[in-house]
């Protein structure tokens, strides 16, 4: 903690202008049931969602409950390495922190199978080439360096597929 | 049947259902959401409703518990909104929350409301997390810890004469035998009065026994209004009276061995009045329950905290709405004709809500 007070020529302390308070907390961060079942399956190399048993949407992540139906995701679902890219964005800002080289891609992939998209980088690919509706698919790091961490998924990558019709992900935009 | 004329507000509001988590030192694996979708599944099988009944829902839950920022949102997955809901949130314990939903059901165009609270006190350090609720400037910046204020507030009660450390162990024993029949309770049984003052202080003058336990937990509750009330219960708990009141932050400028707050929150609700069976009080520290008591005026006729109160159990943020369920219970089980629920937030009992409930 310190305090600054404003000096007057006559060495006289005037009154207080601001002070700093640091304040830093601690937490166990608890991940949940559902949601620990899915970082485990990234550990494992692959996306593991859950379903709503009322509307039958499969979420990934799954957090335990269907947001819409407000009742337990109980069915696990494994969903497929492969995706469409429903939205992206062209990274050209350097920022602090920053791990990858820019230009790149962050997209939205909607894995199959799965009814909520999540966000994920598209290389393998120039950066003008990018598309709606592009067919990707996952690239782990090799499984000595597998963990409960989205970091597992190295990106995404073009797999050859023709482009998804955009009626097939228009929901999910 | 019909339900008794409320002291306030034109429309009469019930307590129709309750359910709350097991009351735990570690939930464990299970996240908020997790934690909640049972408590909201229980609370609207109670009554045969669904979340598609209820015109308002609302609750009350801290960031600051979880560490997460906007984790009140996070939780509405544990009711499903959607189609978009009509939903508010307060930074206080889901007493406040059921406030405003019985404000909110004094409009004529919905007739029940979905009221929760939820915490997990484990995640993170509460000696620590409670003093940044301190004024940021001269109190937070000495991160007070909860029990030595605590503390402060009963070395001024026992200097007033009013209590002494053999009451507080009395009461302490005596709300943790009454939660030998809560099975949702964590800490119950019998204690010997005399082994409690043998312990040694923690922060003088508060032995561990006067300490609430640190709990995780959940709890729910439906209103609803006029006949909707005798279609979903036998015997609704009619909230006849009820209001909240606050003192000022800087905890220096009270007196406080004293709560006008209750004192004022009790007055209006209609908790002077008499008649009260029982009271379920949330005072947290045994040295508070003589302040509470006091400023309500319970005499030794009042059944204090049957559900062992929340010495027995204190889930940070739902423990004030737990007061109004246990209370509303008495009288939906047809044990009691007229309860008194009150509620604290803020450190030393800073802000005071007081419900009185009733039978038809």
């Amino acid at each position: 903690m310190s305090d600054t007070a404003t000096e007057t020529e006559g060495g006289e302390r005037g009154p207080v202008t601001h002070l700093a308070t640091p304040i830093r907390l601690e937490y166990n961060f608890t991940a949940g049931i559902a949601q620990s079942r899915y970082l485990r399956g990234l550990a494992e190399g692959k996306f593991i969602g859950q379903r709503c048993p009322v509307c039958h949407k499969v979420y990934v992540p799954a957090r335990g409950s269907c947001p819409t139906d407000g009742v337990a995701t109980t069915d696990e679902v494994v969903l497929s390495n492969s995706g469409t890219v429903t939205t992206y964005c062209i990274v050209n800002v350097p920022f602090a922190g920053q791990t990858i080289e820019i230009p790149y891609i962050c997209a939205q992939v909607l894995l199959d199978g799965a009814n909520l998209s999540f966000m994920g980088l598209i290389q393998e690919i120039p950066t003008d080439e990018v598309r709606m509706g592009m067919r990707v698919e996952a690239v782990w790091v090799p499984d000595d360096e597998l963990g409960p961490t989205l970091a597992s998924v190295k990106y995404f990558r073009p797999n050859g597929e023709p482009d998804a019709d955009y009626e097939t992900y228009k929901e999910y935009l | 049947m019909s339900p008794p004329t409320p002291r306030q507000g034109h429309r009469p509001v019930a307590v129709v259902s309750f359910a709350q988590a097991d009351n735990l030192r570690r939930e464990g694996a299970r996240n908020e959401v997790e934690m909640l979708l049972p408590v909201i599944g229980e609370v609207f099988a109670n009554v045969g409703i669904t979340k598609d009944d209820v015109g308002f829902i609302c609750s009350g839950s801290t960031d600051y518990l979880v560490g997460g920022p906007f984790s009140f949102v996070t939780a509405l997955d544990a009711v499903g909104v959607w189609p978009p809901r009509s939903e508010s949130h307060v930074e206080m314990d889901a007493a406040w929350a059921l406030y405003e939903a019985w404000v909110r059901l004094q409009e004529d165009d919905i007739d029940a409301a979905l009221v929760y609270g939820f915490g997990k006190s484990s995640l993170g350090n509460l000696g620590e997390i409670f003093a940044l609720q301190l004024d940021p400037y001269v109190m937070a910046p000495l991160w007070p810890d909860p029990v030595s204020l605590a503390a402060l507030q009963a070395r001024a009660l026992l200097d007033s004469g009013r209590t002494t450390e053999q009451e507080l162990a009395e009461i302490a024993a005596r709300n943790r035998r009454r939660a030998l029949t809560n099975p949702n309770a964590q800490v119950a049984g019998e204690f010997d009065v005399a082994e409690l003052l043998a312990e040694d202080y923690v922060v003088s003058p508060l032995r561990r026994h006067t300490l609430p336990p640190i709990t995780d937990g959940a709890c729910a509750i439906v209103l609803a209004v006029g006949g909707r009330a005798y279609e979903l219960a036998e015997r609704p708990a009619w909230i006849t009276g009820i209001d909240h009141r606050v003192e000022t932050h800087a905890i220096g400028a009270r007196d406080l061995t004293h709560s006008p707050s209750t004192r004022k929150a009790g007055e209006i609700a209609g908790a002077l009045d008499g008649g009260i069976d029982i009271a379920e009080l949330h005072a947290p520290f045994a040295s508070q329950e003589v302040v509470v008591r006091d400023a309500l005026s319970l005499g030794d006729n009042v059944d204090v905290n049957p559900s062992g109160g929340v010495l027995a159990a204190n889930p940070i943020m739902s423990a004030g709405l737990a007061r109004i369920g246990e209370a509303a219970s008495r009288i939906l089980d047809g044990t009691a004709g007229r309860a008194l629920a009150h509620a604290t937030s803020g450190p030393l009992l800073q802000q005071n809500l007081v419900a009185v409930l009733e039978r038809g």
